[in-house]
């Protein structure tokens, strides 16, 4: 075991210092250190979305960027998403869209979601698919998902013109 | 008069006969009314005064969970079936 | 869009928003995997590296002596077991089989069967210890495939195992890997061919599949030192989970606790236990609470698959198009342990049609993959992909439209089955008129290398049991406790048939998923039963309320309770006296105590679930990729409780249905080693890969249930093989009978055509 290292970084806005080993990984510390259990581990090997996170803005999988990388970064989770009692429009979409189902993969398409928007407020349907093609979801067949994001983009674009 | 139908792996007790009438008012009751006509059948199908583990019995149509004490209406069809579960 | 010229309900039919949607939404819902306990240990399981080997000797001294390790267990840690057959709730399961499944006694059967396990201060400590540990094998020979382990040569896993026939084993049969034969005949089939104009007969595999939820198995354990096992893990029944951990650990089921933590997918394959007993072990031995989750590989590699299988089936139909016979013989690999869903599968394969004259033969047989265990209408899936495919045939060499052969051959009310019942009222041959009607079927498809296919499903739908709990809050509101964990929205169906029965709204009801010490007994969220069964329970707590609600009213009027009525949602006495039920509610206290509705049921089962399927695809023939351009599904829902999460069930359904169609397999080297462990090479479709699929619901009301309600969770996964199979024929003029219809297949059937 080698020693651990201090990490500072901000995270949902806050500055966080946290203590990690070089071998844990942004989803571990994550989930086992800063007990932030919204983001959701399925495959631990980068295939599967479920941990995707906003590392400088960027989506990433957690499960594939070590902790020590995140020193002087912004993590944005799912925990971040939300504005204090209100859902974010992409959230609020997929509650009215029906778009989970068991919702482990759903924290994973959130963020994943809003990093599509960020770049594209004008997503066709074939952007979308594309763009969530490296989130698996085995419970919705992903029709209700694609339909959310088309409607969080409207809306996102209702809010922009008012 | 209830109808026993008799699953086709145990036919041989019934000389190759797929239906058979039993009297009674339960599954058990028909059961004892066949096995001196049939000896054999309840051991195949019963242990330890049960139905054996893995095993359903349907009447008319319609799996039960009472086993031996389901009731059987006069003109009933018995059915014994493999237990169901699903995904 | 739901069926029907006006709205029956009130609350059933709507689309509220799910009750436990926010905290899935936002991070905050405790999955398995988020569970932290003061203490807490991290177990890892040590694997085989063999698909069949014997085990010599396990020497775990260099992994206990490591800093940080806490306990160690291999299968000397268990009790033995015998070979009783208990009933888990959902079949009969051989505990020896189970315990040997958990943890390896003297035979490795599968890559990836678990030999032993750690716990350590870190997973990282967990991991380093689990190398450590030395483990003699004997490798031996592995059988892969089920008609090689039927052979009287094949090489053999379990000796106790003898193929048993209606749950007896003949005098003087040998071990084998065949377990179990099924026979399932309806007049006489000989007879039947003699009359039919064509027959077509042809051979089917299909793969190993897995159900490829995202949530990983785990399980945190925590064995007290008053010896009380609580064990808060990921599972589709909480009470068949603590019967099982409490007979492999060997202690009262009573004395263990199972806290359901939300469940990140099951479709079947959360319903065995793999990690509570080995952590619970761990845990007694170390003093500590132990938490364990697989991994990835070890998900694919170590749970329930379901079975790969061999298939012939033969039809025979008169000119005119009439089926007049059908006969099968179906082999499935139960994988390491007996227990595939041979017995549905057989019962399954002609469910769809009225056939005067049938046999079915089935078996189910051992070979070195893990032991198999329900997917999504278990054994279903395989034989319509046999069966419609044939029957697509039939169609075409007898020039008939395939929507039409169905209706005129579909099963219905009267129809018996070759398994014996005869069906009540069923909605299958309205599933087939509603896809021949659709705007899809009606539709012309044009372009070259493009063709439609439609195929049709069926699957029973369990009953079981279930028990709920609903109190009345003085607000007004009612708290729900169920049984059933919910996988997709079940909470809010189960509270839409309270709100419904006691006339308030859905957002009234406060659903909550309890531990086994808090709620009476209830099956495992499976066999599509939840909506039904625990809707039922749901249903009969709401009229316990009611008539107490009548009584509270009757006392605080001071009239006698039989001149009082509740009705819409209100209470109503004489003289025009009438409560709102949050009225009544606010006031049930000045003459009582609380107002508490209980309510179980224990059906056995619902009317069955049929499912017609069109799908249009487009064939590369230059790479044999298979794109999916436009899908449909029409499925009876006997009621639609809750329109979106049918819907929901429907399509997540077709695109499991679609994967196992086009992409999924397990691919095996010649060891017995499964090659694409991961989500990057098992590839499940992702949204890229699928359109979106347009749904019809068709309600035909299950007389069984008070608002009509029949399962839907499982028969949309059945027909999508068939029916994308026929497609491709379609579009190509390949028959593809051979899962999964993966690129080099359709290829090289091109090819070969050309």
């Amino acid at each position: 075991m080698s020693k651990k290292r201090v990490v500072s970084a901000t995270i949902n806005g806050n500055t966080t210092e946290f203590l990690c080993e070089p071998r844990q990984t942004l989803l571990e510390v994550l989930r086992n250190v800063l007990n932030m259990t919204g983001t959701k581990e399925g495959c631990t090997n980068g295939n599967c979305g479920s941990c995707t996170v906003l590392l400088n803005g960027r989506p990433v999988t957690s499960c594939l960027v070590l902790a020590v990388e995140a020193d002087g970064a912004s993590v944005r989770t799912i925990e971040g998403v939300a504005c204090g009692s209100h859902l974010d429009p992409v959230q609020q979409c997929f509650l009215e869209g029906a778009a989970l189902q068991c919702g482990i993969c759903t924290p994973g398409f959130i963020m994943q979601t809003e990093a599509l928007l960020e770049q594209n407020g004008h997503p066709t349907e074939a952007d979308v698919r594309f763009h969530l093609a490296g989130n698996l979801c085995r419970c919705t067949g992903y029709d209700k998902i694609v339909r959310s994001v088309l409607a969080a983009a409207e809306f996102k674009r209702g809010e922009a013109t008012t | 008069m209830p109808t026993v139908y008799i699953p086709p792996a145990l036919r041989d007790l019934t000389g190759g006969v797929e239906t058979v009438e039993g009297k009674g008012q339960t599954v058990r009751a028909v059961l004892v009314d066949l096995e001196p006509r049939y000896p054999g059948l309840t051991a195949k199908l019963c242990i330890d005064d049960a139905l054996r583990p893995g095993l359903m019995v349907a009447v008319s149509g319609t799996m039960s969970r009472q086993g031996l004490r389901t009731p059987v209406p006069a003109n009933a069809e018995v059915h014994f079936l493999p237990a169901l579960g699903g995904g | 869009m739901a069926t029907g010229e006006k709205r029956k309900y009130k609350v059933i039919g709507t689309r509220p928003l799910r009750h436990d949607g926010v905290d899935k939404l936002t991070g905050r819902a405790q999955y398995g995997a988020d569970i932290r306990l003061t203490g807490m240990l991290h177990g890892v399981v040590l694997r085989s590296p063999h698909a069949h080997a014997k085990i010599k000797s396990i020497d775990t001294s260099a992994a206990a002596a490591l800093p940080g390790v806490r306990a160690i267990c291999t299968s000397a840690d268990f009790p033995d077991q015998v070979g009783r057959i208990v009933e888990l709730g959902e079949g009969a399961v051989n505990m020896r089989h189970l315990s040997a499944n958990v943890m390896a006694h003297d035979k490795a059967l599968y890559k990836g069967h678990a030999v032993a396990a750690v716990a350590a201060d870190s997973i990282h400590i967990a991991e380093e210890a689990a190398k450590l540990i030395k483990i003699d094998y004997e490798p031996l020979p592995p059988v892969m495939e089920v008609l090689g382990a039927m052979r009287d040569d094949a090489p053999l896993l379990n000796d106790d195992v003898r193929m048993t026939e209606m749950g007896t084993v003949k005098p003087e049969t040998k071990p084998s890997n065949v377990a179990a034969k099924f026979l399932f005949t309806k007049g006489d089939v000989t007879a039947g061919f003699a009359k039919a104009d064509i027959i077509i007969e042809r051979e089917f595999r299909t793969a190993t599949v897995h159900q490829g939820y995202i949530e990983p198995h785990n399980a945190t354990v925590l064995w007290n030192a008053d010896g009380k096992v609580t064990v808060w893990m990921s599972t589709q029944g909480t009470f068949t989970a603590r019967q099982q951990t409490a007979e492999l650990v060997g202690i009262a089921v009573s004395d263990v606790k199972v806290v359901p933590m939300e469940i990140g997918g099951g479709f079947g394959g959360k319903i065995s236990v793999y990690l509570p007993p080995v952590a619970a072990i761990l845990s007694r031995k170390s003093g500590k609470p132990v938490q364990i989750q697989m991994e990835r590989a070890a998900v694919f590699e170590a749970t329930g698959p379901t079975p790969g299988s061999f298939m012939r089936v033969k039809v025979g139909a008169t000119r005119d198009g009439k089926i007049v016979a059908g006969e099968a013989w179906i082999a499935f690999e139960a994988g390491a342990f007996p227990g595939s869903p041979i017995a549905p599968g057989c019962m399954c394969v002609f469910s769809c049609y009225d056939i005067p004259d049938a046999r079915v033969e089935g078996y189910d047989v051992c070979v070195n993959k893990p032991r198999s265990n329900a997917y999504r209408a278990p054994g279903s899936t395989q034989v319509a992909f046999a069966m419609e495919t044939v029957v697509d045939e039939i169609c075409e060499k007898l020039g008939v439209d395939a929507a039409e052969f169905r209706i005129k051959n579909g099963a219905k009310e009267g129809t018996r089955r070759v398994d014996g019942p005869v069906y009540h009222r069923i909605g299958m041959i309205e599933t087939v008129e509603a896809i021949r009607d659709s705007e899809h079927y009606q539709s012309k498809l044009t372009g070259p290398n493009r063709g439609r296919g439609i195929a049709t499903g069926f699957w029973f739908n369990a009953g079981l049991k279930s028990a709920v709990v609903a109190t009345v809050n003085l607000d007004g509101t009612v708290s729900l406790i169920e049984g059933s964990t919910d996988i997709g929205g079940s909470r809010t169906g189960i509270a839409m048939q309270l709100a419904e029965t006691l006339g308030i709204a859905a957002e009234a009801v406060k659903p909550q998923v309890a531990d086994t010490d808090s709620i009476g007994y209830t099956d495992v969220t499976g066999g599509s039963r939840v909506t039904f069964a625990t809707g039922i329970a749901a249903v009969e707590a709401a009229k316990e309320i009611q008539k107490q609600m009548v009584e509270r009213a009757a006392l605080l009027w001071e009239v006698d309770s039989a001149s009082v009525k509740y009705e819409d949602g209100k209470v109503i006495g004489p003289a025009e006296k009438s409560f709102s039920f949050a009225e009544l509610a606010a006031k049930i206290h000045e003459v009582g105590g609380a107002v508490i509705g209980h309510g179980t049921s224990s059906s056995a089962e619902q009317g069955g679930a049929f499912g017609t399927h069109c799908v249009d695809v487009e064939v590369d023939p230059d790479t044999g990729k298979v794109q999916i351009l436009r899908y449909t599904i029409a499925q009876d829902a006997g009621t639609a409780i809750h329109p979106s999460y049918v819907e929901g069930q429907m399509q997540g359904g077709v695109v499991q249905g679609i994967g196992w169609a086009l992409n999924e397999e397990y691919f095996y080297d010649d060891k017995g080693v499964m090659r694409n462990a991961t989500f990057l090479d098992y590839r499940i479709p992702t949204c890229y890969d699928v359109p979106m699929i347009e749904t019809i619901i068709v309600e035909v009301p299950d007389p069984a249930h008070p608002y009509g309600v029949r399962g839907v969770g499982e028969v949309p996964i059945c027909p999508p093989p068939a029916a994308i199979a026929n497609a491709i024929h379609a579009a190509v003029g390949v028959r593809m009978r051979d899962l999964p219809m993966s690129p080099p297949k359709v290829c090289a059937a091109v090819m070969q055509k050309k």
